[in-house]
């Protein structure tokens, strides 16, 4: 085993491909003015090949809602609540109080515990135990930050969630790599997915998160493939004259809505994955795409130019009558919904100026939350707490996540060169 | 080399696969925590944290291998006419305005002339890209550059080119011709590149 592991590194590392450090760089831009001050008090007897705590401490901070206390100023390195002195942590300004212990228990197995303490309250507002094997300590700090994150917010945490995005290595050479990359929410573990020095697009996760629907032009023509991320397997479902294009999964993960220009011009189609018939939603002469299902699984939200500019339309599912759902602006893009289902996030431009905003769906208020001048690709977190999307600087591609608010902004670069089309983990 | 790189590919996508297999064993020691008798301390389940795990690198794609579309080469193999910079035919790309699919006039010579030569050369087939600066969302500029190439398109067909000697292909702005993001670099790369078969 040790064997193969060690010949796979070596194979990456002559490939260049990163493995066991991030691939993007998470800083945080923009923090709230009202965050917690939390104390993560360096796990007790770590001999575990994971700093478990300083993943959870990285984790909250990057989050931006706490702040964290730094180890120099701590009074003291308790692993238990028997050696927790309150007044001491009162005393620095402390809130909250997070202890624990990683024990070596043989076999490549792991004890974890930690305690989430109240620091005014004196007392214990969450404590587990679980057991891990080596390979995911890293898997296990991010559910104990989920679970921190959650009792002191009451938003779910999304750190033990994964990302999906497409990188361009800039190696200096003409022919430009692009990988379709799986990376941890804090952007270690990069996994390829798919390679090719032709464009791969669009990555839309299945709702149980195991599979991936993309576009990839390595046949030189557009075609959309469904990869089964645990084997590997890939199928090509889509490959037929013209633009086949943004795939987006209906919720039951049964059907893909898709944009096709076999007919003549891009329209809305829903594919049934498992039985391939096809049905045609719209019929304009116009561009429909980047379609979009709603929550419950009703409508389908989609992007057509046919008034003249790119405007956001919504239809049901089922097709029928089409309705257009944005007005202001020159240009809105790209539509998702938000996990709730009450408000959708989209491009929204002007002139050369294209931001991130929210619509409220009940009253069609459109709330702008980014500063432009070229954001694109934006989706929500499984929590319905964050945006990400895509962001350029000069020549350079990167993510950026904004919470709804607009108050909290973190970056996400990649350190090999361009970053682009986010997609969270369901 | 193309073969090794194909067979690098499939020894990786092995033995990523062996590694994921691995991992998949180890889950199902990855078991409820035991009960513990530090007061409050509850169990939890990490079962389940490791789904997924495991991706497989898939095939690289040896056609593809080399990549850069354009002003490809093999036109320029075709006879003088092709590289003389006062023959229409030397010129293989067609610009356009913002959000504009219209064909502008400079360019309906260069379009004619290419229209010309595949009618007196049908064996010759070609391949239309378009393209989108930039701005705006991916997949609509996809869409965008699908209509730019269709103009071409009709516009040869109008004179009379055989539908089977051309092809249509988007690249959206997946493929731009300058980098940066200033008008200098957009008007480049909202174009058709007219890109000749090799035989």
């Amino acid at each position: 085993m040790n064997f193969f592991r060690r010949i796979l590194l070596v194979m990456l590392l002559a490939l260049n491909v990163p493995m066991a450090h991030a691939a993007l760089t998470i800083e945080i831009t923009e923090g709230i003015e009202s965050a917690v001050p939390v104390a993560v008090v360096p796990f007790a007897s770590q001999s575990a090949p994971v700093n478990i705590s300083a993943v959870v401490n990285a984790d909250l901070e990057r989050s931006g809602y706490f702040k964290m206390m730094a180890e120099q100023g701590m009074p003291g390195r308790p692993s238990t609540t028997a050696a927790v002195n309150f007044k001491d942590w009162q005393a620095v300004g402390q809130n909250y109080l997070v202890i624990g212990q990683v024990v070596d228990a043989g076999g490549g197995q792991y004890n974890v515990q930690f305690q989430l303490l109240d620091v005014y309250k004196g007392g214990q507002l969450l404590g587990y135990k679980m057991t891990s094997s080596t390979a995911d300590l890293r898997r296990t700090a991010h559910h104990i930050s989920d679970l921190i994150f959650e009792k002191l917010t009451g938003k779910k945490g999304v750190f033990s969630g994964r990302i999906a995005y497409i990188t361009t290595n800039n190696q200096g050479s003409k022919q430009q790599s692009q990988q379709l990359q799986v990376a941890d929410a804090d952007g270690f573990n990069p996994q390829p997915v798919a390679s090719s020095v032709e464009p791969l697009m669009s990555p839309a996760w299945s709702p149980d998160g195991k599979k991936l629907a993309y576009v990839s032009f390595e046949r030189k023509t557009a075609a959309i493939y469904v990869q089964t991320l645990a084997t590997g397997e890939r199928v090509r479902v889509a490959e037929f004259p013209g633009i086949n294009g943004a795939p987006a999964w209906s919720p039951d993960g049964t059907r893909l809505a898709l944009t096709l220009s076999k007919d003549g011009s891009p329209d809305i189609f829903v594919l049934n994955v498992s039985t391939r018939s096809l049905t045609k939603l719209t019929k304009s002469f116009a561009i429909d795409t980047e379609p979009s299902w709603s929550p419950d699984g009703s409508s389908i939200v989609f992007t057509s130019d046919r008034g003249g500019k790119p405007q956001i339309y919504m239809v049901s599912s089922q097709g029928g009558q089409e309705k257009r759902l944005t007005f202001s602006g020159g240009y809105n893009a790209r539509a998702s919904f938000s996990p709730d289902g009450r408000s959708l996030v989209m491009v929204h431009g002007n002139g050369n100026d294209y931001r991130i905003a929210v619509m409220d769906m009940a009253t069609r208020a459109i709330n702008v939350l980014t500063s432009g001048p070229s954001d694109e690709s934006p989706s929500f977190a499984p929590n319905g707490a964050m945006i990400l999307y895509a962001s350029k600087k000069g020549r350079t591609g990167f993510l950026s996540a904004v919470s709804l608010d607009g108050k909290m902004q973190q970056k996400l670069v990649f350190n090999n060169g361009e970053v682009r089309e986010p997609s969270w983990a369901p | 080399m193309k073969l090794n790189k194909t067979l690098l590919a499939l020894a990786i996508g092995t033995l990523l696969l062996s590694a994921c297999s691995d991992s998949d064993e180890k889950d199902t020691s990855l078991t409820d925590g035991s009960q513990n008798n530090t007061s409050g301390i509850n169990d939890a389940s990490t079962s389940g944290l490791n789904k997924g795990a495991g991706l497989n690198g898939s095939e690289m794609n040896g056609s593809g291998m080399n990549g850069m579309s354009g002003n490809g080469d093999y036109a320029s193999t075709l006879g003088p006419e092709f590289n003389d910079p006062n023959n229409p035919l030397s010129k293989r790309t067609v610009y356009f305005m913002l959000d504009s699919s219209e064909v502008m006039p400079d360019f309906v010579p260069v379009i004619a002339a290419h229209a010309q030569y595949l009618i007196a050369n049908p064996s010759q087939r070609i391949t239309l890209e378009g393209n989108a600066d930039e701005r705006g969302s991916r997949e609509y500029n996809i869409a965008l550059g699908e209509q730019r190439a269709k103009s071409v398109a009709s516009m040869m067909k109008v004179k009379g080119l055989s539908e089977n000697q051309l092809q249509i292909v988007s690249y959206g702005e997946e493929k731009p011709a300058a980098l940066g993001n200033d008008e200098s670099a957009w008007e480049q790369n909202r174009r058709v590149e007219i890109v000749y078969q090799p035989k």
